[in-house]
């Protein structure tokens, strides 16, 4: 009797709820912690960034409009499915960074978690953040917190699943869309994250995930002129620098890589990482008979 | 009907002014290092007003280190009450000398009298006696348990609203710990340097406040200071950029306020009397130099003919002249520069096919005046519906839905504020949640308060000024502050 020979899965980009291969019809091998061959993934292209940045602007309106309800609900379906599918995460995050499956087992706990945390706070973070404000006048006059628009993520370099949801989730429950450049040398888990949202109830278009070179594909995120905001949290330092100049140029929010490196994500979910791609809208309107 | 004014002038000899200001660094007038110096006129009468200093590169580094030490030594130390209580006595001060304050912003500025005795002062003093009470409870502000100060704030202010600019800076910078270097517009540096007296006059400690006069590369100097924490701007979308590039790859944080060119937007079953007054508000305030000025407006098409029809009969009464009278409402234009900025986006306009009317208004000989303009037949494309004018020039567009509406109101790479005018509540909000803007005025303009939020969406810029979250641009919060 001989051995089934197994399938191996070609791993692909996310765009628009759409897996399609890159563009340029490129790919690169990504390797595990031991640099032994895992997969070839799709290398994308500036034409890919271009088109999920169009493919998240074109969600984003739906996205944005829904309740804050619905939004936190369909957050918590997507732990739901990856609870579902642990224990291919577990052995993808072995492969990835080179974890114990102990430790592995703990990531991938504390990454469904997270989104669990996340999607709470989808109903609560306009009652943080909003005010009735005391005007000298006879006005009502309050703030609300909206979405920025469309956001470009690069990804965390190391922590290949916890770092990835640490950053995405806390950008989508506001409404706003995500373009997520993933890490560069550890992509795999972001591809198989695309492969649960697309099947959850996350619409089409406001995840869509890279996988590349860092230093090719962020330049064309970081001065896109319809991206709202840029998340340098993956990219490095001197690249970083780069990457918030070119985003001046449409005045994008950036969020600058952490000084001393990136962080091991156990702490809990930060309410700063959604004020980061809030804008504060206030509205005024006269008092009388 | 025709009303005849006789001149009602606000007297100005109670007004002080010293030939020549130096820098004011460390609580003290100083001298600037290579001695250069420069005119500040009056935009009305085009008399000198007085000298001003023209800090360089060594007096902007003598006013960081100066802040710095001010920081270190006494600013940060100091309890949150005390840090407010001397904000509330700054507030009062300017409450007592708030006739003084508004004579010599309208003789700096050219603004009417009208407004900065009944709008900017006021709003000053009301900023500072808000931020000061928050001084003691920044625990409370949601920010983090122990929301921490940034350091030295450098900052930069426009010419529109000098002394106002200069409270939304100071105000909460002050309230959270922070030490300010200052620096005012180069045609309107009188306030500040007023304000400086009255830091004095307050017994604020010295190098706590420091304000360096001068022009555009002396601003340049303050924001790419390594000494300087904290950046903040109000002024063209063209700089900020520029700022916005220059602290890249830095760890100084940043808030910028830009331009704008706001949508105004008539419903056919707005109140076309009021909404009139909103639209004469919206675009002729203080001679249209203003970021959040509703410069577009879009009338549905059905009562196009009454909404132009008002707004040529009102713009008819409009009195244009010296600011020092109580009776104008359009002051001069505040330099030569902008007043041929306005003309020349004038002329575009009209290059470019749109239709041009002004109410015949005599103006004043001498000084920079332009008359209240409105274009009519204006398209999107048209420059004049695209670009940020600053001046008292509005530009007429319609709309038949409220999808349209939207549509042509968020068509601009700018999102600082609009208008809606309309009697239905329910398409108040439905409008005010689709307008890509950080300032919604509904059946009202350009109103602003220390309580309430201010600041833009895309291009028009990022952060907020005004209310609690003012607050989060002056601290190191949450995960931030190490929490």
């Amino acid at each position: 009797m001989t051995e089934r020979l197994t399938v191996p899965k070609t791993h692909k980009l996310f765009i628009g709820g759409r897996f399609p291969r890159s563009e340029s019809g490129r790919s690169f091998i990504v390797t595990d912690s031991k640099r032994r061959f895992l997969a070839n993934a799709a290398l994308a292209s500036r034409k890919d960034a271009r088109d999920a940045v169009v493919a998240a602007r074109k969600a984003f309106p739906g996205w944005s409009g829904a309740t804050a309800y619905n939004r936190g609900q369909v957050l918590y379906r997507v732990a739901e499915l990856l609870e579902g599918r642990r224990r291919q995460f577990v052995d993808e995050v072995i492969a990835a960074e080179g974890l114990t499956s102990k430790h592995a087992q703990e990531v991938v706990g504390a990454s469904i978690d997270r989104w669990i945390s996340y999607a709470g706070w989808s109903d609560k973070i306009a009652q943080i953040d909003g005010a009735a404000n005391p005007v000298s006048g006879p006005y009502f006059d309050f703030s609300v917190p909206e979405p920025t628009g469309v956001v470009a993520i690069v990804a965390p370099q190391k922590s290949a699943l916890l770092g990835l949801v640490s950053v995405l989730a806390p950008v989508i429950v506001t409404g706003c869309t995500a373009v997520v450049l993933a890490s560069e040398s550890r992509p795999l888990p972001a591809v198989t994250l695309s492969e649960v949202l697309a099947t959850s109830d996350v619409p089409a278009g406001v995840v869509n995930v890279l996988s590349g070179h860092t230093e090719e594909v962020a330049p064309w995120l970081a001065a896109h002129m319809d991206v709202n905001a840029v998340d340098l949290t993956g990219a490095p330092i001197q690249l970083a620098a780069d990457l918030e100049r070119s985003a001046a140029e449409n005045l994008k929010r950036v969020l600058r890589p952490p000084v001393d490196g990136e962080p091991d994500w156990t702490g809990e979910s930060d309410v700063d990482r959604i004020r980061f791609v809030l804008e504060t809208k206030t509205v005024w309107h006269p008092i009388g008979i | 009907m025709r009303f005849d004014y006789a001149p009602a002038p606000q007297p100005t000899d109670f007004v002080d002014l010293d030939a020549s200001y130096g820098l004011f660094v460390g609580g003290e007038f100083v001298d600037p290092v290579d001695g250069r110096r420069f005119k500040s006129v009056s935009p009305s009468s085009e008399q000198v007003l007085a000298e001003v200093a023209e800090a360089g590169a060594e007096d902007v580094d003598r006013a960081v280190a100066t802040a710095r030490q001010a920081y270190d030594a006494v600013w940060s130390k100091l309890p949150g009450l005390e840090r407010g209580k001397y904000l509330f006595r700054i507030a009062r001060i300017i409450a007592e000398r708030a006739r003084e304050l508004a004579v010599l912003e309208s003789l700096d500025n050219g603004k009417p009298i009208r407004e900065s005795r009944d709008v900017d002062i006021p709003l000053v003093a009301a900023h500072f006696f808000y931020y000061a009470g928050w001084a003691d409870k920044l625990p409370h502000a949601g920010l983090g348990t122990h929301p921490r100060s940034l350091g030295v704030a450098g900052q930069v202010i426009p010419w529109n609203f000098p002394l106002l600019m200069l409270a939304w800076k100071v105000a909460p910078a002050l309230a959270c710990g922070n030490t300010v270097v200052l620096k005012p517009a180069e045609t309107t540096s009188l306030t500040a340097l007023r304000f400086a007296e009255i830091c004095q006059q307050a017994e604020l400690p010295p190098g706590v406040v420091n304000i360096v006069t001068g022009a555009g590369e002396t601003g340049r100097t303050l924001v790419t200071h390594p000494g300087v924490n904290k950046v903040a701007f109000t002024g063209s979308t063209e700089v900020g950029r520029s700022i916005a590039q220059s602290v890249a790859g830095t760890d100084k944080k940043v808030t910028l306020e830009l331009g704008g060119k706001a949508a105004n937007v008539i419903f056919d079953d707005a109140p076309i009397d009021q909404a009139v007054e909103g639209i004469v508000n919206g675009i002729f305030f203080n001679q249209g130099h203003v970021c959040c000025a509703g410069s577009r407006l879009l009338v549905q098409e059905s009562v196009y003919e009454d909404v132009l029809a008002g707004l040529k009969r009102r713009m008819g009464t409009l009195r244009v002249g010296d600011p020092l009278d109580k009776n104008t409402d359009i002051g001069a234009i505040n330099s030569p520069q902008q007043l041929e900025k306005i003309r020349l986006m004038s002329e575009v306009g009209e290059a470019e096919g749109a239709r041009r009317w002004s109410p015949a208004c005599p103006l004043p000989e001498r000084g920079y005046w332009f008359p209240p303009t409105v274009f009519t037949g204006v398209s999107q494309a048209h420059r004049i519906a695209r670009e940020e004018i600053f001046g008292p020039v509005l530009s007429v567009l319609t709309f038949r839905t409220p999808d349209e509406a939207i549509e042509k109101a968020n068509n601009t790479p700018y999102g600082l504020s609009a208008g809606v005018w309309t009697e239905k509540g329910s398409r108040i909000f439905w409008m005010a949640q689709r307008l890509r803007a950080g300032v919604v005025w509904a059946n009202t303009f350009n109103r602003l308060d220390p309580a309430s939020p201010f600041g833009g969406y895309r291009e028009s810029g990022y952060g907020r000024e005004g209310g609690r979250h003012g607050l989060t641009a002056y601290l190191r919060t949450g995960q931030e502050a190490g929490q």
